[in-house]
């Protein structure tokens, strides 16, 4: 005769750490409906989906989990928990899986940009100096060949400017002239903004690679130098 | 700001709320005259960011309210399902650094099929991740779409794209109000 499985034995570490980081991920609550895995474009990539990876989580499955490189195609789009009648927070679980990977084994392209953005700002890692310079020379251009914006004041870090605008850094390195067409909207619309130059970058990598610590010191530089040093009013992300 | 709790007195707002409401305020003269003759369709992806995870579909209308003034409303195709219902890209969370382009393409078939669908020459992609995967899938699986930023194309509708910003544009649209030299 078969045994039944001993459920009692069962031990369920990541299910309970992520359970104590999302008190409200509802873990417990999966009817196996498959509703998430209907609608999600990650399913089957790896051979895994949303309800298969979440029901290896409620099995104590830990190491397969977290060796799976499912958790990194996955997108934390979030139409899984929009789906899911028992609300089931999928993509916190997902980031907390991506978390659970030794740093220096997860992906090495999302952990470089992390780590640029901690180092210079931004993803790219363009020091201040060069991003300002950019900034200048595209818009002295635009001055010397565009008549109808001779006019136009591309300014980083003035103080008392009422809005910021986050650049993604791609822009500034390799498509410059990306950046112009909204300098000159926010020109005819007489909008008073100007470019921070602290963490100017619009992306945030740190977040993608669940980087808790990098990902909040972004934030705590960006707010602290608009705060204190901009005195913006409002902040405007590009995307 | 909210999960680390910073403190911050300024408000976080997306662009194309402002854009919406430059235009709806008069600030932002734009039409879709441009575009009355030529009839070229656009369709438009919903970033994720701005469609479901805010929980709310304002920002996303607000797209479409932008989109429509500049292309002409008959020129707007809509992918179906869109705004909060959307599907991903495939591009975001980090997907177009994690290394893992097979399966990053496999997952935006979805997308690049909808996207086909429309028969729209134009996609717009108000974000950076949904630019470059949607473009990156339109050469990968031999589409003809092009994939364009929000502010290039109101730039067009006004008359003010300059010639160095229209990498993105296509031939039907790469010259469109320059002025010709031998004019």
């Amino acid at each position: 005769m078969t045994d039944s499985i001993a459920l009692d034995e069962l031990t369920c570490e990541l299910k309970n750490q992520v359970a104590s980081r999302v008190p409200d991920a509802n873990l417990d609550l999966c009817l196996t409906c498959g509703a998430c895995t209907g609608g999600c474009p990650a399913s089957g990539q790896y051979d895994m989906d949303p309800r298969k990876f979440l029901r290896m989580l409620l099995l104590g499955m830990d190491e397969e989990i977290v060796k799976n490189p499912w958790a990194w195609v996955c997108t934390m789009c979030g139409r899984c928990v929009t789906a899911c009648p028992m609300k089931i927070n999928i993509p916190k679980f997902i980031f907390n899986v991506r978390a659970a990977w030794p740093r220096e084994k997860r992906p090495k392209g999302i952990r470089g940009s992390c780590d640029q953005h901690i180092r210079s700002g931004n993803a790219m890692g363009v020091p201040k100096e060069d991003f300002v310079f950019t900034i200048e020379d595209v818009a002295e251009e635009i001055k010397e060949e565009q008549p109808d914006f001779k006019g136009l004041n591309i300014t980083a870090d003035r103080p008392g400017a009422h809005m910021v605008l986050n650049q993604n850094s791609r822009e500034p390195v390799t498509e410059p002239d990306e950046m112009s067409p909204l300098w000159k909207v926010l020109h005819l619309t007489g909008v008073d903004w100007t470019y921070p130059t602290v963490m100017w970058g619009g992306e945030n990598y740190c977040m993608f690679l669940a980087d808790d610590e990098g990902w909040r010191y972004i934030m705590e530089e960006f707010a602290h130098h608009i705060e204190h040093n901009i005195k913006a009013k409002v902040v405007v992300n590009t995307e | 700001m909210r999960k680390f709790n910073i403190p911050h007195t300024f408000e976080l707002k997306s662009i194309i709320e402002l854009f919406a409401l430059w235009i709806k305020q008069g600030t932002l003269k734009v039409n879709s005259d441009w575009n009355k003759d030529l009839k070229i369709k656009f369709t438009v992806q919903d970033p994720c960011n701005i469609a479901r995870k805010i929980e709310s579909d304002h920002i996303v209308n607000d797209l479409r309210f932008v989109i429509k003034t500049v292309v002409g409303e008959e020129n707007f195709i809509d992918m179906v399902p869109n705004r909060s219902n959307n599907f991903c890209c495939g591009g975001g969370g980090g997907a177009l650094q994690a290394g893992h382009t097979e399966q990053r393409r496999a997952y935006g078939k979805i997308k690049f099929d909808q996207i086909i669908e429309t028969g729209a020459d134009y996609v717009i992609t108000p974000c950076h991740n949904c630019h470059a995967q949607i473009e990156d899938m339109c050469h990968h699986y031999g589409g003809s779409y092009h994939t364009v930023h929000l502010w290039t194309i109101i730039c067009l509708a006004m008359g003010i794209l300059g010639e160095n910003e229209r990498t993105y544009l296509g031939p039907d649209l790469a010259d469109h109000g320059l002025e010709k030299e031998d004019a």
